[in-house]
């Protein structure tokens, strides 16, 4: 299959492939660069495991292809904090907003847009804004209270 | 000095899980490795005529394909739990079907090749001429007469006809109560949906011949086992099973699947290593299901609400072949635990575990206990109704009293074993308090005359945990094939850093950090100088693996007994030191001092080091405190509480709100309560999603309608509540812990609560039951049935 030159600018660094057309961005991000932080759950689009940054837009790396990413910017799991754990990671260690860990790349990917959105978010509005990840585990109620604690941190109170 | 039990310790393994640095199966990379894809029968029923595979053979990338045939030389899965004390008619898939499939889904062809892409694209290639043949896809249907055979040796699909309790005491009974309420219940099958899907990746090295078999496990020792006495028939050393970091598993994962074994010969056969991931598609299609009961029971009682009899017939739906432990959910796990959280009397089961054209149905968390606890809390509360009492007063009347412990229900169905301990009364008051129970009736009534429908339902259950004693469990009491038992081994190396490997497996549960917690207390050390390990065959002791709730009840202790005898070692090698006698000296807090003197101790650091080095140890010491401890613990234990729901109905729409969620869980004494909420609110959402959203839904030509999460509905963060969640605490006798288990107890206690409140709140309808799950439109529907 003919393939396709493109650079995309992960975590802060270009990276230049030649992929074919159809090849998924999670595919791209996984097997091409190596971040396995980014994870894979269904492969219908629903449940947000896969969920990174594209130039600013949170969304599901498993519904873009890599060819559509070219040129862009992508912040994925492993970027996010750089080198230290952003304030997210840290509400969702602090409140055990994870069990087995593998939605929660997506989640935290998700969660970090959700407040720069709504920094003051209801209970209501955190679960409106978790529409696009499924979590098998928590029963989201951790998950919820992370969120809010991320929140409450990000305004400087505690 | 308890420093970390009880602790709400933050998680140890976290920091890898939130920075994507946890390396699950599919982000396993080996030089050279091929990758697998298995062509599925799109058919439920049908004979494989004939498979031609030399396109699919020649497309670029593609390595090599094969067939059943190809694999002729192996034995199909083993069927490790064979329901005690019947026959049963086993059927197990192969690793890829030869002449016949019984569901779709099964794999009949693998492509491997130079990547998955290339793989997937390969399988449309290849040709196969099947004669399709008729289906059913209903337990109870599949019994009548002129239904589609599955198997020759299982006339009428019946797999196994299984009963427990006394009969003619129930029928007696039965017939001198006052009251005989029958209801039919369906306790619909449900997809357990792991976030992460299945993979295995194999390996084999021609210089040893020995295997490396990566896969998501939650019983990696197991499966080792399996594989290589059962399947392939080789040495078992020679194989290595790992199971790193799982994403979950709900019971899905406890079983040996067809691919494990496949992926193993494959990498022998084309010398490369060789990797098979599911797509959530096949995770539906080709991944255990749970559940799909369909029962009938009668239950008798007095007017006061006392309850006199239970008598039980369930048809079980196992799929069209026999999963790993299949039979034993059904009859071990659900007919001894129908008696619930009450005394009675007389009590029969009986059910008819069946073959249909349908996924292979297995443990899903809870496993035979929620189904179990669905029957007796629903038929609880039709005796409330029926005798116009009310549902708290009703269960009080008929709780198991604490001083009634060790208790074993009606006819031994626990075969020897006995309820544990427990006050059943207690967790129902305190729910009952913190809910309001009385204010919540009022305010029920005032909404009524509003038109508003508020129910509420409670759930008072007991459950089976730390499921172990072989000698209950195995092969002569209730015919799982082995014991199940697990172990520990705790090593403190000579700097005092200590390593922790368990036959226990974490995938979610958070044992890395629960495990640390105990050793560091015991042996009075910081949590941060303890590793737990798991998951590796060549790295730790031959276990088991976790599901049943038994990895603190039996995993947890198999560890702080390996800790005693680290103390106890430690404690005289300290007297030598201390130049003291070893009756003088105790070990506390990690220092070993001669009684009364602490100033003068030798700390667990200083006597590893001393034990490690060994120049000098007392006459008969071996050198290097490292203590591998197997534990098989008398009884099982039985975790307990009380849970309530709740919901407001909309009438004209028939959805169900949840206003309020609470639950008193009873686990002994808790480890995390951070760890111990957190396993019950996952469990709750797991039975409210049984209750008002999910269902595996076939049609009658065994085409599964919910193949996808777009269509099998699991619930999201705004289809939840809030939860409210406390304890109370009784110790098990069972163990030196006092511990019980938690992973199970909220899936087992919430459906009901859920469906006795709906049911609750449209009593002013006439409505006693309504099939789950509890859909707008099903609920919509009962109402205009009921007619106002
Ligand atoms: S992998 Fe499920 S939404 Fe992308
Ligand atoms: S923590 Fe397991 S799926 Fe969310």
């Amino acid at each position: 299959m003919q393939k396709i030159p493109i650079t995309v600018e992960v975590n802060g660094r270009k990276a230049s492939r030649e992929v074919e057309p159809r090849l998924l961005l999670v595919h791209f991000l996984r097997e091409a660069l190596g971040l396995t932080g980014t994870k894979i759950g269904c492969d219908t689009s629903q449940c947000g495991s896969c969920t990174v940054h594209l130039d600013g837009m949170a969304v599901k790396s498993c519904t873009v292809l890599a060819v559509q990413a070219n040129g862009s910017q992508v912040t994925t799991i492993e970027g996010l904090g750089n080198g230290e754990l952003h304030p997210m990671q840290q509400a969702f260690w602090d409140n055990h907003g994870l069990q087995c860990g593998y939605c929660t790349p997506g989640m935290i990917m998700t969660a970090t847009k959700l407040l720069e959105e709504n920094p003051n978010p209801s209970d209501e509005e955190i679960r409106d804004g978790l529409e696009g990840n499924l979590c098998r585990c928590t029963g989201y109620e951790n998950i919820v209270k992370a969120i809010r604690a991320a929140a409450e941190t990000a305004r400087g109170g505690s | 000095m308890a420093k970390y039990v009880g602790a709400r310790q933050k998680r140890v393994e976290d920091p890898r899980l939130i920075t994507g640095n946890a390396r699950y199966l599919e982000d396993v990379q080996l030089p050279g490795m091929l990758h697998a894809a298995v062509l599925r029968s799109p058919y439920a029923h049908a004979r494989i005529d004939s498979i031609d595979t030399s396109a699919a053979s020649r497309l670029p990338g593609v390595v090599a394909v094969f067939t059943g045939q190809d694999f002729a030389d192996l034995n199909p899965l083993p069927c490790a739990w064979q329901a005690g004390g019947v026959t049963n008619n086993a059927n197990t898939p192969r690793v890829l079907e030869i002449d016949k499939v019984t569901h779709t889904g099964m794999g009949i062809a693998v492509v491997v090749a130079e990547d998955r892409y290339a793989a997937e694209d390969a399988l449309a290639h290849i040709e196969v001429a099947y004669s399709v043949l008729p289906t059913v896809v209903d337990a109870k249907k599949a019994t009548e007469a002129g239904a589609p055979q599955l198997h020759e040796n299982a006339p009428d699909n019946i797999c196994m006809t299984w009963e427990c309790g006394d009969q003619d005491g129930t029928d007696r009974a039965l017939g001198a109560s006052d009251v005989v309420i029958r209801e039919h219940l369906t306790n619909q099958r449900l997809i357990p949906t792991a976030m992460e899907p299945r993979g295995a990746i194999g390996s084999y090295d021609p210089g040893t011949e020995e295997y490396t078999v990566w896969m998501t496990s939650q019983a990696p020792h197991v499966m080792r086992l399996l594989m290589t006495a059962f399947v392939m028939g080789i040495p078992e050393t020679k194989m290595r099973c790992l199971s790193p970091q799982v994403g979950g598993a709900f019971g899905s994962k406890i079983f040996l699947y067809p691919e494990y074994p496949m992926v193993a010969v494959l990498a022998q056969k084309l010398g490369r290593p060789v990797k098979w991931t599911e797509s959530r598609q096949e995770n539906y299609i080709a991944t255990t299901h749970g559940r799909d009961h369909q029962t009938d029971f009668e239950v008798g009682a007095l007017r006061d609400g006392t309850i006199t009899a239970l008598k039980v017939t369930t048809y079980a739906n196992l799929g069209g072949t026999l999963s790993t432990i299949a039979p034993g959910i059904p009859t071990s796990l659900y007919g001894s635990m129908l008696s619930g959280t009450y005394k009675i009397p007389h009590l029969h089961c009986q059910v008819y575990g069946v073959y249909t054209n349908t996924a292979m149905v297995d443990a899903y968390r809870g496993a035979g206990r929620p189904e179990a606890t669905f029957v007796i809390e629903r038929a609880v509360d039709l005796v409330a109704r029926e005798l116009n009492l009310d549902p708290a007063e009703v269960r009080r009347k008929n709780f198991i009293q604490p001083e009634d412990f060790p208790y074993e229900p009606a006819s031994n169905l626990l075969n020897g074993l006995a309820y544990d301990s427990g006050e059943y009364e207690k967790a129902l008051e305190r729910a009952l308090e913190q809910v309001g129970y009385r204010e919540f009736r009022q305010e029920q009534q005032e909404a009524r005359q509003q038109g508003r429908y508020l129910g509420i339902g409670l759930s008072s259950y007991v459950e089976i945990c730390g499921v172990a004693p072989s000698k209950w469990v195995g092969l002569p009491g209730e015919g799982w094939g082995a014991g199940l038992w697990e172990s520990a081994n705790v090593r403190v190396h000579l700097t005092g850093k200590t390593v922790v490997t368990t036959g226990s497996q974490s995938h979610g549960q958070g044992l890395e950090t629960t495990m640390a917690q105990v050793v560091a207390d015991e042996l009075g050390i910081p949590i941060e100088d303890i590793e737990v390990k798991h998951s590796d065959t060549m790295s730790t002791p031959f276990g088991y693996g976790t599901y049943g709730s038994r990895s603190a009840a039996v995993g947890t202790i198999a560890l702080y007994n390996s800790v005693q005898r680290i103390k106890e070692k430690a404690r005289k090698l300290g007297a030598h030191m201390l130049e003291a006698s070893e009756e003088d000296v105790v070990y506390q807090d990690g220092n070993v001092f001669v009684k009364g003197s602490p100033e003068q101790a030798k700390t667990i650091q200083e006597i590893a080091g001393a034990a490690a080095v060994a120049y000098d140890l007392p006459a008969g010491m071996e050198p290097f405190l490292d203590d591998t401890a197997y534990y098989d613990p008398p009884n099982c234990t039985y975790p307990f509480g009380t849970h309530i729901c709740i919901v407001e109905v909309d009438t004209d729409t028939g959805r169900v709100e949840i206003k309020r969620y609470l639950s008193v869980d009873d686990c002994g004494p808790v480890i995390n309560p951070l760890i111990a909420d957190g396993q019950v609110q996952g469990g709750i959402t797991q039975g409210i999603a049984q209750a008002l959203y999910e269902f595996a839904a076939y049609d009658d030509s065994g085409q599964l309608l919910t193949a996808s999460m777009m269509d099998y509905a699991i619930p999201k963060a705004e289809h939840l509540p809030h939860f409210e969640n406390s304890h109370t605490v009784t110790p098990s006798p069972v163990n030196p812990m006092g511990i019980k288990g938690i992973g199970e107890a909220g899936t087992i206690a919430s459906a009901p609560a859920v469906v006795n409140a709906v049911v609750d709140a449209l009593s002013p309808f006439g409505i006693r039951d309504i099939n789950m799950p509890l859909t707008p439109q099903a609920v919509w529907r009962a109402i205009q049935e009921a007619g106002r």
